[in-house]
């Protein structure tokens, strides 16, 4: 499919900001929606607009067939082994506080270890650290070297039998390299670790075969992934989350309710408290669909590669520039380039390229630990989807110029 | 010596602003002012003289002189630096009554507030509470 067509499906790009041309480099963050998802939204909204599980009349039905409908969808994406194991949450974030939480609950006990990686998203470290100050167990650390890769051959030693889990990102939304995640699962299990893979950028880049990686969680978003904002998916291991407590109570997460005690639902409703998200969910149907074909689709890929090799030489070659993440080959990178300029403030740069219509992302970008380890106090990062073309990386080198020499004087 | 009143400052930073229409030439304007802001010692660049909320660092010191509050400032960020630079050149050497009693309208007429994203709005509204407390410690 050719970029131009690829526009067309998505009605937030052709809109201006300041009277200019609008280019979104910031898809790491938030990728526009298509216009399929905001139709289908729209369509949920106008019929079956009901509460899910619930109800035999005919709304509650519809709904509740476009919501069931959408974890089988999910779970052919991810390729995992049944529906049970597709839980909803709102997010990545969501998905990760209940995995720890719920996990920590049935399987940590004090004195344990859980291993993060040093270049986790604050939302794949906060949620430990909470659980493990609960549970009075160690967080570790698994520290990237100064290209940005994940110390791999350090793993092994940093594992014992205390170890319990090891939470690590598919692609770290800083460095946008690959991870090397069959390995680590490999090595982990190994050691009977268990692996919670965060994989809010790794869905969007690639996907994930659950299976043949062999991990134990799987956490995404959907509004990074073309679909409505407020959904987002938990894989779990069924013979995990049967042993872990429910997160929240309430709704149709119960089997029965009595004051002398409550039995729950079974998988996946005990992880779905409350009213769900009834109408952002199925959304994900055509967002997936979308992403499983530009995933595949050979002419996207080439010219993805293109702009890929593109912006590394342009960004990797300038000498002062600082590339954060630098691949050992271009098959390990996705595009996204997270960087500081020599002398120059990132949300300068970030404040006059906005000014010259590019949308980038500025400053700590939720990984602060990553930013230590640099030793810089933030980055600017321009992350690309497949609407993005030649002509926007361009224009961003271009500007990028421009701004460098207005704010050097 | 004659020092123009707050009144007429503010008026001529209005005026300024307005020759420029687009934003990218006002960022000019703050960029030189920012380079212009005279030098802020290294040691004054503490953590209480840090104005929370702000992307960039912010640092802000003053002093009480025979009535009048004096400041300075820097910042890593040019930008910034113009902007903590503008309010300095507005505020600075005013009575603390003169400053607790102003209503900083200005920075929205020029529309500054308007055209910086909400965390640099943040930070924006930071720099200029900083500099109220400041004033209102003094009176
Ligand atoms: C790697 C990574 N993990 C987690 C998150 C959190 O996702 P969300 O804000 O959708 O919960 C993000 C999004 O910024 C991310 O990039």
């Amino acid at each position: 499919m050719k970029v131009d067509e690829i526009r067309q499906l998505f009605p937030a790009l052709s809109q201006e900001v300041y009277g200019k041309k609008l280019v979104y480099f910031d898809n790491a963050a938030t990728s526009q929606r298509l216009a399929a998802v905001i139709e289908y939204q729209d369509r949920l909204a106008f019929g079956p607009n009901a509460n899910i599980h619930r109800a035999v009349h005919k709304l509650a039905i519809d709904a509740t067939r476009e919501y069931e409908e959408t974890r089988d969808a999910v779970r052919d994406f991810i390729n995992a082994p049944s529906r049970e194991e597709i839980i909803f949450t709102s997010g990545t974030t969501h998905s990760i506080n209940l995995a720890a939480n719920c996990f920590g609950d049935a399987f940590i006990n004090p004195g344990d270890e859980v291993i993060v990686s040093e270049s986790e998203h604050h939302s794949n470290i906060v949620p430990w650290q909470i659980m493990c100050n609960r549970r009075g167990a160690v967080l570790r650390v698994l520290p990237v070297d100064d290209e940005g890769h994940i110390r791999l051959d350090i793993l092994e030693g940093m594992l014992s039998e205390r170890s319990k889990i090891l939470a690590i990102t598919q692609i770290s939304n800083v460095l946008g390299l690959k991870n090397p995640i069959n390995e680590i699962v490999r090595i982990c299990h190994a050691k009977g670790c268990k692996v919670l893979v965060d994989g809010a950028q790794g869905v969007v880049h690639g996907g994930i075969d659950v299976q043949r990686t062999g991990c134990d969680f799987y956490a995404f978003s959907g509004h990074k992934i073309y679909s409505a904002t407020g959904v987002g998916v938990l894989f779990g291991k069924k013979e995990l989350l049967e042993k872990m407590p429910p997160y929240m109570g309430g709704g149709e997460m119960i089997d029965h309710v009595r004051f002398s005690g409550t039995t729950y639902a079974p998988l996946p409703e005990k992880f779905e408290a409350g009213t769900q998200n009834l109408l952002a969910v199925p959304t994900l149907k055509p967002a997936l669909g979308f992403a499983s074909m530009v995933n595949t689709d050979a002419e996207v890929k080439k010219q993805q590669r293109e702009i890929i090799d593109y912006l590394l030489d342009k960004l990797g070659s300038a000498s002062d520039v600082r590339l954060f993440g630098v691949p050992r080959g271009t098959e390990e990178k996705i595009p996204l380039f997270s960087f500081c300029v020599d002398g120059v403030h990132h949300e300068d740069l970030a404040l006059i390229l906005d000014k010259m219509g590019i949308a980038l992302r500025s400053g700590q970008m939720c990984a602060e630990p990553l930013m230590d380890r640099f030793g810089v106090t933030g980055m600017l990062r321009a992350s690309i989807a497949p609407y993005n073309t030649m002509e926007e990386a361009e224009y961003f080198i271009k500007c990028l110029d421009r701004a460098k020499k207005m704010l050097r004087g | 010596m004659h020092m123009k009143s707050l009144e007429e400052v503010k008026e001529a930073i209005v005026e300024d602003f307005s020759v420029y229409e687009e934003w990218l030439d006002k960022y000019e304007y703050l960029i030189e002012l920012g380079r212009n802001l005279s030098e802020y010692p290294e040691e004054k660049k503490t953590d209480d003289r840090l104005i929370q909320g702000c992307q960039s660092r912010v640092w802000l010191d003053s002093e009480v002189k025979e009535g009048r509050i004096w400041f300075t400032a820097d910042s890593d960020a040019i930008i910034t630096k113009g902007i903590i630079s503008l309010l300095i050149s507005v505020y600075s050497g005013r009575t603390a009554a003169e400053i607790a009693g102003d209503d900083f309208g200005f920075i929205t007429e020029i529309g500054l507030k308007d055209n910086l994203s909400p965390t640099r709005a943040n930070g924006l509204a930071s720099m200029i509470d900083r500099i109220r407390t400041i004033a209102e410690e003094n009176l």
